[in-house]
C-alpha cells in the first residue's frame, strides 16, 4: 500500500515538473500555493487539477497573426473618452494636485522630458520610518530652500552700501533653518561683511564691499535690484528641484512616507534614511537615466495603469506592455508620435501618410530611399493584403496543381488510404 | 470561389514590389517631356488647344474617344505624358530647401568637399555604408552627426578656404555673411556650389548621389505633369474650368517668357532680377501654396490655390483621404432602430435597400434555377437581380434596361454571373462611427424587412455605442467568396461577445433587461402556470417544465426555477449580486439577503440576477463564463432566449417611475432641512473664523485654498447625508430604487438629486466663483463666500429650483459640455498615435511580437502569450473553477 502511495506522489511531482515548463512562473506559483492549501484534494485529483490547469492555459494562448499592436491601441485609445480631463487630488492627499486622466496619458505616451507635475513617493529606511521627526528632518532636507523662501523683506537707501534682510521667523521654523545657515549662505556670496542685528535676531545687516558695489554704482538702482535676486536665489539646503515636501503616515503600516512636489531621483536616491529600494517618481526620463530602459518599461506600464484605473476604466495590462515595449525596445524612451516609434520607421508612405507628409517624400527622394511595403499601412496604400491576420498566411495552392488535376488526384489517394 | 470581373486584357495587371523613390534630374526631365511650354495661352480663338500651351494634346488623351498623338492610346488606357518648361534662370525648389542648407553649411565654399580630413572621410563613409544595411536608424543619426561636425569647421581642411557663415531663411533664401557684409546667395551660385561636391561626400550627408545629386535640387527646366493630372472641367455654359495646376503653371510660363525676353533685351540687373525673383516665388508656391516668405498664388486674388503639396497633404489628401481611406460602393447607411426579437447576430435591412445592394452570384448547375428566379423577379421585385453578366459574351447587362429577362432566365449559362438582391442569410458588415475599437465593424446575418430603418438587437448596442436618439449605421456587402468566409468566420457578432480589452463580455444586457432580470428571479416572484409558459414561450422553450416549488393551494413556480431551465445543465457560477453593497452585503455563499448568486448544475438556487449577472461591460459575470467554456455560439443562444423571456417579465409586472417614487415624507424633508441649516451655520463659522484670521491652513495650502477646501468638505458631507435619508425613506419595491440598486439606469445620486437636493455645482473643480466683480451674481453682495452665492444648490428637482440655483447648475452643465468637447478631439488624435505607431505589430508563428521589419518587440505577447480576450478577467485560467469542476467530478 505504502508503495502504491509513494507511486502516486511521484506522479504528481512529474505533472508539476511538466508544468512548470509549460506555465508561466507566476501561474505556476500561484497553483503550487493553492494545491498546498486544498487539504481535501487527494493525489489524484490534484494530478488532475494540474492537468486542466495546463490544457486551459494553452487553449487561451494567441493564435499567429493576430495585430496585438492594433488592439492594444484601441483598447488603450477607446476608453479615452470616458476619462476625466482634469487634475486631481491624489488619493486622499489633499496637499498636492497631480495631473491624471487623459492629460497625463497624452503625456506619457508623448514621453514628455518633464512631468506637468513631477512627484515622489519616498519610502525610508527602518531606522527612520517610524519616527515622526526623523522623517520630518528628511523631509526638510528635501526641500529645496533658499534666502527667499525665509524672506520677510530686504531693504536699503540708495547711495548706502548697508543692506537691512529681514528674515521671516515662521518660514525659518517651517524649514527648519536657522539664521546661522543663512548668514553662511550670505558669506559664500561673498558680498561684504554681514551680521545679525543686535537689537533683533531676524534682522541681517550686510555692507556690500567696493567689489560688488563700486563707487560708481551706488545710486543705480539696477545693481541693487541685481544684488537683491542674487541674495534672493542664494542656496541655503535641499535637493534641487524638489519644490516641497510632505510627510505622510500610511494608516497601515504606520510608518512615513515622503511625497514631494518636483522631482530628482538621483539626488534622492543617495539620501541617508532613505530605502532606496522603495522611491518612486512619475518622471519617466529620470528613471531611464538613473536606473536604465528596463526600470522605465516598468515605470511607463505602472503609470498608465495607474492613470487608468484611476479614472476607474478597465484595460488588460497586456495592451499597456505592448504600448511600453515599443517605446523603449530601442533602449531609448521614445514616444508614441512623428518624433518617435512612427518617426523611425524605415517606410516612407507609413511617414508620409501620418503627419508632416511633403517633408517625407522628399527626405526619402533625396537619400533614395526604397518603399517595400512591408507595413500595414503601406500596404493598403499600394492594395496590398496587409501582413497581419488572415494575410500572414502564405499557404496557397500553385495553379498549375489546380489546372492539371493533380490536387484532386491527389486528395482521392489520401481518401483511398484512409479506408 | 473569388473572382473578379474579367477586365480589358490590355491592361496588364501586376503586384508593386517596390517603389524607389529619387530625385529628377533635369536630363530626365528633358527625355520623358513630350511637349516644351512656351504660350501661356490654352486655346486658340476657335476652342482647340494651343501647340505648345499647357493645353497641349501631347499631354495625353483624357476627353472620351479621343486618340492620344504621342502613345495612340485612348483616355481608358494613355497614360499621360509629362511635359517641361525650360525655366530661363534656374530657381531653388522649396521642398529641398532644408536639405540644401544642410549640404551648404557642411560643404567648403570653394571645393565642395565635406569639410572633414580625408581620412575622417574615408572611415565615416565605410561605417556609414555598413550602418545603413543594419541599423537604418543609426545611420540618420550618424549622418545628423556629421553634418553637425562639419558644419562647425571655418576652414576648409582640404583646400584650406576660409568659410563664411551661412544663414537660411525658409524655404528659399541663402546668404552668407562675408567680411564686406551679408550677401544673397542666387540660385545659381547655390546650384554652382551643389555641383562641386563629389559623390562620395554627398552620400556623406545622407543623399543617394546616384539618384539625386545635389545640383538637381536647383530647378533648370520644370517638369510639367499630364492633363490627367489637372483635368479641366466644361461648366454648363460651355465655359472651360481650368485646374488650380494649370492656372498656375500658366502663370509660371508667362513669368519665364518675361525674364528670358528681359535677358535677350539685355535689360538692367535690377528688373530681372525682380522678374527672377517672382519666377523664384511662383514656383515655390507651385510646389507648395501654404510656405512662408512665399507669396501665395490666388484665384482672382481671394482663393488661395490647392497646388501639389496641398493635393497629398492632411486629413482629406491623397495618402489620408484616398489611398488609407477609400470611397465605397455596395454600401448603405440609414437611421437605426431596435428589434428586440430579432437574433443578435442579424441585422433588419429595409427591403429598399436590399433591392439596391447586389451580391454576385457565380451560376452553377446547383443553382441555376434559383439564379432564373432571381432574373425573372428583375430589379424592381424583391428577391430579384439588377444585372447579369454573360461568360461567353463578355457583357454585362442592365436589367433596368433590358427588360426581356424571361429571355435572360432561360439563357443562363454555369458560369454566368448573376447581381442578386441582397436576401435572408446573406453575411454584411455592419459599423457605427466612431470605430474605436475591432466591435465597432462586425458582421450580421441579414433579415430584410419593411420599414425604412436598419434593425438591431439591443444587446449589440454596448459594442457599437448606439442608441436610437438618431443615430446612423453603415452597412457593407462583402462581395467575394474570401470576404463573406472572414465576415463569418472571424467578424460575426456572436464571437464578440468578449472583448481583448479587459477579458470580459461587451455584450449583454442594459436598463430594461436588467430591470427585467431582478424582476424575475427575485424571491417574492411566483408564477402561475400560465405565466410560466408565457415567459418561456417567449424564450423559445420547449422542453418539459420543473415540478413546481409550491403545489398548494395552486401550482406557482418560482422565477429562479424559470430561467435555470435556459442555462447549460452542468452551468456552475458564484458570483455577486450588484446589489451586495450596504445594508444587502454578504461575503460569502451563507446569504440572506438574496444577493449572492449561486449556480449549481444549471439551477439557478439563489441570488438576483441583475448588472453584475447579466450587464455588458461586467467581466465575470454569467454570460462570460457561458462565453468562455460553453463557446460563443452557446453564449449567443443565452443572449437570445433569456434576453427576450426578461422583457417579457418587464411587459407582464410593468416598469415604471413617477413624481410619487421620488418624493419623500414631509419628516424626512425637515430633516433634510435641518442639516442644511446646521452646514450652512458650519460654513459661516469656518467663513468667520477665516476673516479673523484663526483659520489654520492646510499644509502646503494658502488660508483661502484651506478655507475652500473645508467648506466643500462641509457641503459634500451634507449632500451625502441629504442622500442618505431620501434613500431611507424609500420603499425597497421603488421602481426608481430598483432601478438604481440593480444598476439598470440612474444611481444613487440621481435620486439624491431629485428628491433631497442637488448639492453643489462646480466648475474646474472649486465652487463657482466668477461672473460678475467680486460675486457671481448680482443677486449676492460684493464677497459673498456663502454657499448658495458660490453654487450650492439646497433644492432637489421635485421641489424646483430657484433662479440663482438654475444659473448654477447651468454653468457646472456646460462645464461638462465644453469638456465633452475637448476630450473627444483629444483623445480620438491620441489614438491616432498609438495605432499608427503598433498597428505593424503582429503575433508570429514562434509567439514573438514583431514589427514588420521583423524586429522582435516581445519575445512572449504579454509575458504570458495569452490572448487577452480569453481571459478570465484578464487571468489566463481560473484555479477555483477547476477545482470546484474536479470536486463536483467526485461524486460520479
Amino acid at each position: 500500500m505504502p508503495k502504491a502511495k509513494k507511486a502516486k506522489k511521484r506522479k504528481l511531482d512529474e505533472v508539476l515538473k511538466a508544468a512548470r515548463e509549460i506555465l508561466p512562473p507566476k501561474l505556476y506559483v500561484e497553483l503550487v500555493e493553492r494545491l498546498n492549501k486544498e487539504k481535501d484534494l487527494t493525489e489524484k485529483e490534484k494530478i488532475a487539477v494540474v492537468e486542466e490547469t495546463v490544457r486551459e492555459y494553452l487553449a487561451r494562448m494567441v493564435q499567429p497573426g493576430e495585430p496585438v499592436g492594433t488592439v492594444a491601441a484601441q483598447s488603450i485609445g477607446e476608453p479615452g473618452t470616458q476619462m476625466t480631463l482634469r487634475t486631481f487630488h491624489y488619493a486622499g492627499l489633499i496637499e498636492f494636485d497631480v495631473t491624471l486622466g487623459l492629460p497625463r496619458l497624452i503625456e506619457l505616451v508623448d514621453a514628455r522630458r518633464t512631468p506637468s507635475t513631477p512627484m515622489m513617493t519616498i519610502y525610508l529606511d527602518e531606522k527612520y520610518k517610524y519616527d515622526e521627526e526623523k522623517a520630518k528632518e528628511i523631509a526638510r532636507r528635501l526641500e529645496y530652500t533658499t534666502i527667499e523662501n525665509v524672506l520677510d523683506s530686504i531693504n536699503y537707501i540708495l547711495g548706502d552700501r548697508e543692506l537691512t534682510i529681514i528674515l521671516d521667523p515662521d518660514m525659518l521654523e517651517d524649514k527648519g533653518v536657522t539664521v546661522e545657515m543663512v548668514l553662511d549662505a550670505l558669506s559664500r556670496l561673498k558680498l561684504g561683511e554681514s551680521r545679525v542685528d543686535p537689537q533683533n535676531p531676524y534682522v541681517i545687516k550686510v555692507t556690500l564691499s567696493e567689489k560688488v558695489l563700486p563707487e560708481e554704482y551706488i545710486y543705480d538702482i539696477k545693481t541693487y535690484n541685481n544684488i537683491i535676486e542674487k541674495i534672493k536665489r542664494a542656496y541655503l539646503k535641499g535637493v534641487k528641484n524638489i519644490r516641497r515636501a510632505i510627510i505622510h503616515k500610511d494608516p497601515d503600516t504606520g510608518e512615513y512616507i515622503i511625497y514631494t512636489d518636483g522631482s530628482n531621483l538621483a539626488e534622492v536616491l543617495k539620501m541617508r534614511g532613505v530605502d532606496y529600494r522603495r522611491v518612486r517618481t512619475n518622471n519617466i526620463h529620470e528613471i531611464a537615466e538613473v536606473l536604465g530602459i528596463e526600470a522605465a518599461r516598468n515605470a511607463i506600464i505602472e503609470q498608465i495603469m495607474e492613470v487608468l484605473s484611476n479614472s476607474g476604466l478597465d484595460v488588460d495590462i497586456r495592451h499597456v506592455m505592448l504600448v511600453a515595449d515599443i517605446m523603449t525596445w530601442t533602449g531609448r524612451v521614445r514616444q508614441v508620435g512623428r518624433l518617435g516609434v512612427v518617426g523611425d520607421k524605415t517606410s516612407v508612405l507609413a511617414k508620409a501618410a501620418y503627419e508632416v507628409t511633403t517633408k517625407h517624400i522628399y527626405q526619402a527622394a533625396a537619400s533614395g530611399e526604397v518603399e517595400t511595403f512591408k507595413g500595414v499601412i503601406e500596404s493598403i496604400i499600394a492594395g496590398l493584403e496587409p501582413p497581419t491576420g488572415t494575410g500572414v498566411i502564405l499557404v496557397g495552392v500553385p495553379r498549375s496543381a489546380l489546372e492539371s488535376g493533380e490536387l484532386a488526384r491527389r486528395s482521392g489517394e489520401e481518401h483511398e488510404s484512409e479506408r | 470561389m473569388s473572382y473578379t470581373y474579367p477586365g480589358p486584357e490590355y491592361i496588364e495587371r501586376y503586384v508593386i514590389d517596390s517603389i524607389r523613390m529619387a530625385v529628377f534630374s533635369p536630363s530626365e526631365i528633358r527625355k520623358i517631356s513630350r511637349v516644351t511650354v512656351v504660350v501661356p495661352y490654352l486655346y486658340e480663338a476657335d476652342g482647340s488647344p494651343v501647340a505648345g500651351g499647357l493645353r497641349d494634346p501631347n499631354f495625353g488623351a483624357i476627353e472620351p474617344g479621343e486618340r492620344c498623338p504621342v502613345c495612340g492610346n485612348t483616355r481608358e488606357t494613355c497614360p499621360g505624358h509629362f511635359g517641361k518648361i525650360d525655366l530661363a534662370r534656374p530657381v531653388i525648389h522649396p521642398g529641398f530647401g532644408d536639405i540644401i542648407n544642410d549640404i551648404l553649411q557642411a560643404t567648403c565654399r570653394q571645393c565642395g568637399r565635406v569639410k572633414l580630413p580625408q581620412e575622417r572621410i574615408d572611415y565615416l563613409l565605410k561605417l556609414l555604408r555598413r550602418l545603413k544595411r543594419r541599423w537604418p536608424i543609426l545611420a540618420k543619426q550618424l549622418v545628423k552627426e556629421i553634418k553637425k561636425q562639419a558644419a562647425q569647421v571655418m576652414e576648409c581642411p582640404h583646400c584650406g578656404a576660409r568659410q563664411f557663415k551661412i544663414r537660411y531663411t525658409r524655404p528659399i533664401y541663402f546668404y552668407e555673411d562675408r567680411p564686406e557684409g551679408e550677401v544673397r546667395l542666387t540660385p545659381v551660385n547655390v546650384r554652382d556650389r551643389l555641383e562641386k561636391v563629389p559623390d562620395d561626400h554627398a552620400e556623406l550627408l545622407g543623399l543617394d548621389p546616384k539618384r539625386a545629386r545635389p545640383e538637381w535640387m536647383v530647378l533648370t527646366v520644370l517638369p510639367v505633369p499630364p492633363l490627367a493630372v489637372r483635368p479641366s472641367i466644361t461648366l454648363e455654359t460651355a465655359l472651360k474650368a481650368e485646374d488650380d495646376l494649370t492656372h498656375a503653371l500658366n502663370e509660371i510660363v508667362r513669368t519665364n517668357n518675361s525674364l528670358r525676353e528681359q535677358l535677350a533685351s539685355g535689360s538692367p540687373e535690377t528688373i530681372i532680377e525682380a522678374a527672377w525673383e517672382r519666377l523664384q516665388q511662383l514656383v515655390a508656391a507651385y510646389f507648395d501654396n501654404e510656405l512662408p516668405n512665399v507669396a501665395q498664388i490666388t484665384y482672382k486674388r481671394k482663393r488661395p490655390l490647392k497646388m501639389l503639396a496641398q493635393r497629398l497633404k492632411g486629413k482629406e489628401g491623397r495618402l489620408r483621404g484616398n489611398l488609407s481611406g477609400k470611397r465605397v460602393n455596395f454600401s448603405a447607411r440609414t437611421v437605426i432602430s431596435p428589434d428586440p426579437y430579432i437574433s443578435v447576430n442579424e441585422v433588419g435591412v429595409p427591403i429598399e435597400i436590399a433591392k439596391i445592394l447586389t451580391v454576385p452570384m457565380k451560376v452553377t448547375p446547383e443553382n441555376i434555377e434559383e439564379a432564373r428566379r432571381y432574373v425573372l423577379n428583375g430589379p424592381y421585385k424583391w428577391p430579384g437581380a439588377t444585372h447579369v453578366y454573360k461568360a461567353d459574351e463578355d457583357r454585362k447587362i442592365d436589367l433596368r434596361y433590358n427588360r426581356n429577362w424571361k429571355q435572360l432566365a432561360e439563357s443562363l449559362k454555369p458560369g454566368d454571373i448573376v447581381e442578386r438582391h441582397l436576401i435572408n442569410g446573406d453575411i454584411v458588415l455592419f459599423n457605427r462611427q466612431p470605430s474605436l475599437h475591432r466591435m465597432s465593424i462586425m458582421g450580421h446575418i441579414v433579415r430584410v424587412m419593411p420599414g425604412k430603418t436598419f434593425r438591431l438587437n439591443l444587446l449589440v448596442c454596448p459594442p457599437y455605442n448606439a442608441d436610437f436618439d438618431g443615430d446612423e449605421m453603415n452597412l457593407h456587402v462583402p462581395r467575394s467568396e474570401d470576404a463573406r468566409t472572414e465576415a463569418k468566420e472571424l467578424l460575426l457578432v456572436e464571437k464578440h461577445i468578449l472583448t481583448p480589452r479587459y477579458g470580459g463580455p461587451i455584450i449583454g444586457g442594459r436598463q430594461d433587461y436588467i430591470s427585467g432580470a431582478y424582476l424575475l428571479t427575485i424571491k417574492t416572484t411566483l408564477l402561475t402556470k400560465e405565466e410560466v409558459v408565457r415567459l418561456l414561450a417567449a424564450a423559445g422553450y420547449n422542453g418539459k417544465l420543473p415540478e413546481p416549488a409550491i403545489l398548494k393551494p395552486k401550482p406557482l413556480w418560482t422565477g429562479k426555477q424559470v430561467l435555470s431551465l435556459l442555462l447549460p445543465s452542468d452551468f456552475s457560477y458564484v458570483g455577486k449580486a450588484k446589489i451586495n453593497s450596504g445594508d444587502l452585503a454578504c461575503a460569502d455563499v451563507d446569504c440572506l439577503n438574496d444577493s449572492m448568486v449561486v449556480v449549481r448544475e444549471g439551477k439557478l438556487l439563489m441570488g438576483v440576477i441583475d448588472k453584475k449577472g447579466i450587464g455588458a461591460e461586467q467581466p465575470e459575470n454569467i454570460l462570460h463564463m457561458i462565453a468562455l467554456e460553453y463557446g460563443h455560439e452557446e453564449a449567443r443562444k443565452f443572449l437570445d432566449n433569456a434576453f427576450k423571456m426578461f422583457i417579457r417579465m418587464l411587459e407582464m409586472k410593468g416598469l415604471t417611475m413617477s413624481v410619487d417614487d421620488i418624493e419623500i415624507p414631509p419628516e424626512a424633508r425637515e430633516k433634510i432641512k435641518e442639516k442644511v441649516r446646521e452646514a450652512r451655520r458650519s460654513v459661516e463659522e469656518l467663513i468667520r473664523s477665516y476673516e479673523r484670521g484663526e483659520l489654520k491652513p492646510l499644509p502646503g495650502r494658502t488660508l483661502e485654498e484651506s478655507l475652500e477646501l473645508k467648506i466643500i468638505d462641509v457641503l459634500n458631507r451634507l449632500r451625502d447625508e441629504a442622500g442618505n435619508i431620501a434613500i431611507e425613506n424609500l420603499d425597497t419595491f421603488n421602481d426608481v430604487f430598483v432601478m438604481a440598486r440593480t444598476g439598470a439606469r440612474g444611481s444613487e445620486v440621481n435620486i439624491t438629486q431629485m428628491s433631497a437636493l442637488l448639492g453643489q455645482q462646480s466648475v474646474r473643480g472649486q465652487r463657482i466663483s466668477r461672473g460678475f466683480r467680486n460675486r457671481t451674481l448680482p443677486h449676492f453682495k460684493h464677497g459673498d463666500r456663502s454657499p448658495e452665492a458660490r453654487g450650492f444648490v439646497s433644492h432637489s428637482f421635485v421641489e424646483g429650483l430657484r433662479p440663482t440655483e438654475v444659473f448654477m447648475h447651468a454653468a457646472a452643465g456646460r462645464e461638462g459640455l465644453v469638456d465633452t468637447a475637448v476630450k473627444t478631439s483629444q483623445s480620438g488624435y491620441m489614438q491616432r498615435r498609438l495605432i499608427n505607431a503598433l498597428q505593424d505589430l503582429v503575433v508570429s508563428y514562434d509567439g514573438t511580437v514583431r514589427d514588420s521589419e521583423g524586429n522582435i518587440i516581445q519575445f512572449k505577447y504579454g509575458e504570458d502569450g495569452v490572448d487577452p480576450m480569453l481571459t478570465y478577467h484578464g487571468k489566463p485560467v481560473s484555479l477555483d473553477r477547476i477545482i470546484a469542476k474536479v470536486k463536483k467530478n467526485r461524486g460520479s
